[in-house]
C-alpha cells in the first residue's frame, strides 16, 4: 500500500485516496472549436510513460481535495505531490537510501 | 521414550510429556517438541504420500521450508487445517494430526500405483495424455486426476475462530531473530528508536537454536535486553509474509495455535499491517537438498535439519548415518551426531578438497570420502542404503544406513527482498542469488545476504541495525563463502526419480523434458513442470531447478534468471487475512430512518449498493407479484407512500451555483425560477448519460440536487473534480446531504388530500403549488422541503425532512392517509409505476453507451448553451442517425408473457447463430394497472420502427414483440394534477 503525501494533510495510506488519471490535461476552453481528432485526443490520449508520471489523486476519505503527484511508474515512489494549478515540478526520480 | 530421543540436551523439557495422535495412533512427545521431532523420536519416518506419485515421504527439513511432511491438523470438525508442515507445529497435549493423500492407509496406499505408472505421467502429462476425446476432459479425466492428486482437504464448516488485525507504525522492522536479526534489533534499540522484531518461530535465536553451546549466553542476554526495552516490540510466532510498497509489511502472528486449550479471549491469529521507516531483513538461509534418484525416501533429510533435531529437540535422525555433502556445514551435523553416540558411517563429500573441518571429522573417527557423489538410495518406505560413487567414475557402492543426511549448500532467503522489488545478482562464489540494489529503505543482513558464520552475521546485523536507526548509509560486510555448494543433479546420477520439488513431485528428468519440449524461459519451465509452485513455493527446490535447467539449456544461471518471488512467504490463513471483515462486519449496511418501521411492517428488503431498501410490503400470503400488483393498483386508484431517503442529494450553494450547474448538466438552469424544479441529466465528457435526478432551486444561490441512489458518491466526486480542477474560479460549495434528509414520496390521486392537513405555511393547491414546484414549509411540525414531483405519473409530492424526524413524519403521513387507504410501497412497485410511464432508470435502461437522445430524454438538452460536459462529444456524427439504439416500448402478443430483462432483439429469429443483434430488453414487468406485460428496450433506430415487429430469441423459441412508444399509461399526462 502506497504512502501518499497529500499537500493539505500530509502522509496518509493509499486507501484514503482515489486515483484520478493523468494530470495537466486541461479541459479546452472552447470545445466546439475543436476537430473530432483534437477532441478525441483530449478525451482519450494519455502518455503512459515508463518513469515519472504526473497524475491526479483525490484525498477522497480525507480532505476531499484533488491534487497532483509525480510518481515513478517503475518504482512506485512519489517524487513530489503538489496542489492543483501548480506547475509540474522538474524532478528526477528519487534514489532510495 | 523411544531410543531415538537422547538422554539429555536440547531445548525440550523431558519431564513434561504430551500425548498426541497421528493417524489415530497414540504417541507421546515432550514440551518443546514439534510434531515432526516428536514423530521422529517415536521412530515414525513415514508422514505422508506425495502429490502425484503417492510415494512415501518423511521429514526433510526442520523449519518452514519443509516440502514433504505436511499433515492435516484437526481440533474439531470446524477447526481443521490441511497442508500444515509438521516441522512448524508446536506439540500440545491431545494434538490430532493425520497424513494426507493416501487411501486406505499411509502404509498401504492404492494410489502408489502411480509411481509404477510414472512413465505415463511426465511433466505436462495432462496436456498430452488426456486430450482425446475432447469431451472426456471435463467429464472424465479432470475429475479423476483431481481425485487422485492433491493434498489436504479444506474443512466444510465455517471457521469458528476469531481473527484480529492491527495497524502499526515503527521506526525499524527487523525480520528474523537469528544472530544477525537480534544484533540489528539491539543496535537499533540502542539508538533509541522504536523497533519491531518478528520471527516465525516460537523462540528467538534462529540458527543459534540449533547450536549446542555456541553463543547461548549471548542469546539469552540479547532477548532479555530487548524484552526490557519499552520501545521494542517482540513478535515471536509471527511470519513476515509480505513486503509491500513504501515499507509496508504484512505479519501473521499465530496467537493460540500452540495451545492445547486456547483461552476464549484470545484470537487465533493477528494480522499486523505495519509501516516502518527502515526494514532490516535477517531472514537467514535455507539448505538445499541433493538431487539423486530416490532422494525422497523417508530417512533422507537435510544435514542442518538433522543437527537441529539433535541439538534443539534431542532426537537422533537414525543410528547409522551416511552424510552426503557439497559443503562444510554438514560436517558439523556429523560431528555433533558422533558426539551424541550415533554411528556416522561415512561422509561423502562431492569436493576434492574440503575445508579444515574434514580433518576434524577424521580425527573424530569418521570416514571421509572426497570427490564422491551420492547417486542413489534404496529402501522401500525408509532409506536402507546410499549409493556412493567416485566423481571420476566407477561403480557405485551401496552403504547401509538408516539415515542419509544431505547438504547441497545454503540458499540465502531473499524472498522478502525480492518481493519488495529489490534487484538480485548471482554470486558465483556463493552459488546463490544475493541482494544487490534495494528498492525500499531496506537492508539485508547476515546469511540472507550471503554473510555466513555466526560472528560475521552478528557484526553485519549490528551495522545494519545501527544504520537503519540513524538512516545513514553504511558499508555492509562482504559476503563470506560458506565452503562449497552444488546446484542441480548430482554428478553421475540418473535424472529419473531424482526429485527436485518434493511437494509437487517434479524430478530432474521433468526439467530436462520441459527444455527438450521447447521451454526456454525459466518461467515457462516452472509452469510446465509446476516446479516451485506448491505450498512451499520452492524454498528447497528453486535453485536446484536452475542448476538442472542451466545444464539442459547450456546457459549460465545468470543468463537464465530466476522466477518471481511473490507473497506469501509461507501460507497465510484466509481467516487471518479477512480479520474482522466477515459476517456483519464484512461491509457497512446503510439503513434509512424509516427502515425500522418498514421492518416492523413486514417489508422484504433488497440490497441497493450498501443500502437496504424495502422491496415490497407483502400482506399475509402474498408473494412478490401479488404484493406489487396490489401496491400499484392502490397508488393509481388512491394513494401510496414510498421511502425515497436513499436518493443521493447534493446541496449546491454559492453565487456561481447556477453557472456551475449550467456547465455540468445538459439542461439550462439560469432561467429556472426560485421555487421551481427541473429534471436534470448529467453526461460524461464522452456524451453518454451518467446520472439523472430532479434539481430544485431553493434560492437564487442554492440548489437541491438529487441523484440516483447508486450514483450519489460518483456524481459528487465528478462535480468536485470539475469545480476544483477545471473551474476553480467559480464560487460554489458542494455538500453531500444524502443522509441529512429523510425523503417520503406520496403518490396518487389522493396525495394532496393526505398531506394537506400536515402542511403549514404553504398553499399546496393545484394553482399555487403546481407540478415541478418546490418550497420550504413546516410539515407535520417539522421544517421541510416539499417537492411537487412524480415518478409514477400520478399527482405526487416528495417531502424532505431532517433525517431524525423521518420516522415520525412517515407515521404522521401514514395516519393521515389511513382514511384514504394509503399503501406503503417498495422499490418494485416504484419500478413498475415508472416503467408504465416510460421513465428511465439510469444504469438499467442506459448502460454507459446511451446519449440523452438515445434514452428518449433529448428534450432536456439545452440547445442554446455554448458548452456543457459532454456537448462536444454529442456533436460527433456517430452520436446521431439511424445506427443509434433508442428507447422504445415492447408489447407481447400474449399479455401474460413477461420478457426477460437482458434478452436480445433480432429481426429474423431463424437466422443462423450468430444472429444480427438489434438491441436488448432493459426493463420488463407485468402491469396490473394495464392488465398486460410491458417492456422497455434499447433498439437500433427504434423510434423509426414503432409499429413494427421484432423478435426475442429464447431457448424455447422466439417471442414476437410489437415495437411501441415507451409510454404505456396516461401518455397525455392528465393524471399529474390528480
Amino acid at each position: 500500500m502506497l504512502l501518499i503525501a497529500c499537500p493539505y494533510c500530509g502522509e496518509r495510506p493509499e486507501i484514503e485516496f482515489a486515483y484520478g488519471g493523468e494530470a495537466h490535461i486541461a479541459r479546452p476552453a472552447d470545445p466546439s472549436a475543436m476537430s473530432d481528432e483534437e477532441w478525441a485526443a483530449f478525451l482519450y490520449a494519455r502518455t503512459n510513460p515508463k518513469g515519472t508520471h504526473a497524475e491526479r489523486w483525490r484525498h477522497t476519505n480525507g480532505c476531499g481535495r484533488f491534487f497532483n503527484a509525480v510518481r515513478d511508474t517503475v518504482t512506485d515512489f512519489f517524487v513530489a505531490t503538489y496542489k492543483t494549478g501548480e506547475p509540474r515540478p522538474d524532478l528526477t526520480p528519487r534514489s532510495v537510501v | 521414550m523411544s531410543s531415538l530421543r537422547t538422554a539429555s540436551g536440547g531445548r525440550i523439557d523431558r519431564t513434561k510429556t504430551l500425548r498426541f495422535y497421528f493417524d489415530g495412533r497414540s504417541h507421546t512427545g515432550v514440551q518443546g517438541d514439534t510434531l515432526a521431532s516428536a514423530l521422529l523420536a517415536n521412530g515414525e519416518y513415514l508422514l505422508g504420500r506425495s502429490f502425484k506419485y503417492h510415494r512415501p515421504r518423511g521429514v526433510v527439513a526442520a523449519g518452514s521450508d519443509e516440502p514433504n511432511a505436511i499433515v492435516n491438523l484437526t481440533r474439531d470438525a470446524a477447526r481443521s487445517t490441511p497442508n500444515v508442515r509438521a516441522t512448524t507445529i508446536e506439540l500440545y497435549e491431545g494434538l490430532h494430526a493425520e497424513s494426507q493423500n493416501r487411501f486406505p492407509s499411509l502404509q498401504v496406499d492404492i494410489g502408489a500405483i502411480n509411481d509404477l505408472l510414472s512413465p505415463l505421467l511426465p511433466a505436462g502429462f495432462y496436456y498430452k495424455t488426456f486430450k482425446w476425446p475432447a469431451s472426456w476432459w471435463q467429464r472424465v479425466y479432470e475429475p479423476l486426476i483431481r481425485a487422485a492428486a492433491g493434498l489436504g482437504r479444506a474443512p466444510t464448516l465455517p471457521d469458528p475462530d476469531r481473527y484480529v488485525g492491527r495497524w502499526a507504525h515503527a521506526d525499524v522492522l527487523v525480520v528474523g531473530a537469528g544472530p544477525a536479526g537480534l544484533s540489528a534489533a539491539l543496535a537499533a534499540a540502542d539508538a533509541g528508536v522504536r523497533v519491531v522484531l518478528a520471527d516465525e518461530q516460537s523462540e528467538f535465536g534462529g540458527s543459534l537454536l540449533s547450536e549446542p553451546t555456541e553463543m547461548q549466553t549471548w542469546l539469552a542476554e540479547a532477548i532479555a535486553t530487548l524484552a526490557a526495552n519499552p520501545r521494542v516490540t517482540l513478535l515471536p510466532r509471527t511470519t513476515a509474509f509480505g513486503y509491500f510498497a513504501h515499507n509496508m509489511a504484512g505479519l501473521a502472528e499465530r496467537v493460540t495455535d500452540h495451545l492445547a486449550n486456547p483461552p476464549p479471549h484470545l484470537p487465533r491469529e493477528r494480522l499486523w499491517q505495519i509501516r516502518v521507516k527502515q526494514v532490516v531483513l535477517a531472514t537467514g538461509a535455507l539448505e538445499r537438498p541433493l538431487v539423486f534418484p530416490n532422494n525422497d525416501r523417508p530417512g533422507i533429510m537435510l544435514a542442518g535439519a538433522a543437527r537441529t533435531y539433535l541439538n534443539r529437540y534431542g532426537v537422533l535422525p537414525g543410528k547409522r548415518i551416511v552424510v552426503a555433502t557439497a559443503t562444510d556445514s554438514a560436517y558439523r551435523a556429523a560431528l555433533d551426531l558422533r558426539a551424541a553416540g550415533a554411528d556416522v558411517a561415512v561422509i561423502a563429500d562431492l569436493r576434492e578438497a574440503p575445508g579444515e573441518i574434514a580433518d576434524e571429522a577424521r580425527a573424530a573417527g569418521i570416514a571421509v570420502r572426497t570427490a564422491t557423489s551420492v547417486v542413489g538410495a534404496g529402501g522401500l518406505q525408509h532409506v536402507a542404503w546410499a549409493a556412493l560413487a567416485p566423481v571420476a567414475g566407477g561403480a557405485p557402492e551401496a552403504v547401509p544406513c538408516d539415515a542419509l543426511l544431505m547438504s547441497g549448500g545454503w540458499t540465502p532467503a531473499v524472498h522478502l527482498f525480492s518481493q519488495s522489488r529489490g534487484k538480485l545478482r548471482f554470486d558465483a562464489d556463493a552459488s546463490a542469488y544475493l541482494p544487490d540494489v534495494s528498492a525500499e529503505h531496506e537492508r539485508s543482513a547476515g546469511a540472507c545476504r550471503g554473510v555466513f558464520g555466526l560472528a560475521e552475521a552478528q557484526g553485519d546485523g549490528a551495522a545494519a541495525g545501527a544504520s537503519a536507526a540513524s538512516g545513514k548509509p553504511y558499508t555492509p560486510s562482504a559476503a563470506t563463502p560458506n565452503g562449497g555448494g552444488w546446484l542441480g543433479l548430482m554428478p553421475n546420477a540418473p535424472a529419473k526419480k531424482a526429485f527436485i520439488d518434493f511437494q509437487n513431485d517434479v524430478t530432474a528428468k521433468d526439467i530436462k523434458l520441459a527444455v527438450r519440449e521447447g521451454m526456454r524461459s525459466i518461467e515457462h519451465i516452472k509452469r510446465y513442470t509446476t516446479t516451485g509452485m506448491a505450498t512451499d513455493q520452492g524454498k528447497t527446490s528453486n535453485m536446484n531447478t536452475l542448476g538442472v535447467a542451466s545444464g539442459a539449456l547450456d546457459a549460465t544461471i545468470p543468463q537464465i534468471g530466476h522466477t518471481t518471488f511473490r507473497m506469501p512467504y509461507t501460507p497465510v490463513t484466509f481467516g487471518g487475512l479477512a480479520g474482522f471483515s466477515r459476517g456483519d462486519l464484512f461491509e457497512p449496511i446503510r439503513m434509512t430512518p424509516i427502515h425500522p418501521w418498514a421492518a416492523e411492517a413486514g417489508a422484504v428488503f433488497e440490497d441497493v449498493g450498501q443500502w437496504k431498501r424495502a422491496h415490497y410490503f407483502p400482506k399475509r400470503g402474498e408473494d412478490l407479484h401479488a404484493a406489487v400488483a396490489r401496491e400499484c393498483l392502490a397508488v393509481r386508484a388512491s394513494v401510496g407512500m414510498f421511502d425515497a431517503s436513499t436518493l443521493g442529494k447534493i446541496e449546491v450553494v454559492g453565487p456561481d451555483a447556477a453557472e456551475f450547474l449550467n456547465r455540468m448538466y445538459v439542461n439550462a438552469w439560469t432561467k429556472l425560477g426560485v421555487g421551481r424544479c427541473r429534471y436534470g441529466i448529467l453526461c460524461r465528457e464522452d456524451g453518454f448519460v451518467r446520472d439523472d435526478g430532479v434539481v430544485g432551486r431553493i434560492a437564487q444561490d442554492r440548489f437541491h440536487v438529487t441523484t440516483t441512489t447508486g450514483g450519489a458518491a460518483g456524481v459528487l466526486n465528478m462535480m468536485e473534480d470539475y469545480l476544483q480542477t477545471e473551474w476553480p474560479e467559480l464560487d460554489v460549495w458542494l455538500t453531500s446531504t444524502t443522509e441529512q434528509w429523510a425523503v417520503i414520496a406520496i403518490q396518487g390521486p389522493k396525495a394532496r388530500a393526505v398531506i394537506a392537513p400536515l402542511v403549514e405555511g404553504l398553499d399546496i393547491s393545484r394553482e399555487k403549488f403546481p407540478h415541478m414546484a418546490v418550497a420550504e414549509c413546516t410539515f407535520a411540525g417539522v421544517p421541510a422541503r416539499l417537492f411537487r414531483v412524480s415518478f409514477s405519473g400520478e399527482l405526487g409530492f416528495e417531502v424532505n425532512v431532517p433525517a431524525d424526524y423521518g420516522r415520525a413524519v412517515w407515521e404522521a403521513i401514514y395516519a393521515a392517509g389511513r382514511p384514504h387507504n394509503i399503501v406503503p410501497y417498495g422499490t418494485e412497485t416504484m419500478h413498475v409505476l415508472r416503467a408504465e410511464k416510460g421513465f428511465i432508470i439510469v444504469g438499467q435502461d442506459t448502460d454507459g453507451t446511451a446519449t440523452p437522445d438515445d434514452a428518449g430524454v433529448g428534450w432536456a438538452v439545452a440547445k442554446s448553451k455554448r458548452d456543457f460536459v459532454g456537448k462536444r462529444s454529442l456533436a460527433r456524427a456517430a452520436m446521431t442517425g439511424p445506427s443509434r439504439k433508442q428507447l422504445v416500448g415492447l408489447l407481447t402478443a400474449d399479455p401474460k408473457t413477461v420478457l426477460e430483462e437482458g434478452a436480445q432483439l433480432v429481426d429474423d429469429p431463424h437466422q443462423a447463430v450468430p444472429m444480427t443483434l438489434l438491441g436488448h430488453v432493459t426493463s420488463s414487468y407485468y402491469s396490473a394497472t394495464l392488465g398486460h406485460s410491458i417492456a422497455l428496450a434499447m433498439l437500433v433506430n427504434g423510434r423509426a420502427r414503432i409499429g413494427q415487429t421484432v423478435h426475442v430469441p429464447m431457448p424455447n423459441g422466439a417471442i414476437a414483440v410489437r415495437v411501441v412508444k415507451p409510454v404505456f399509461y396516461d401518455p397525455e399526462g392528465a393524471r399529474l394534477d390528480g
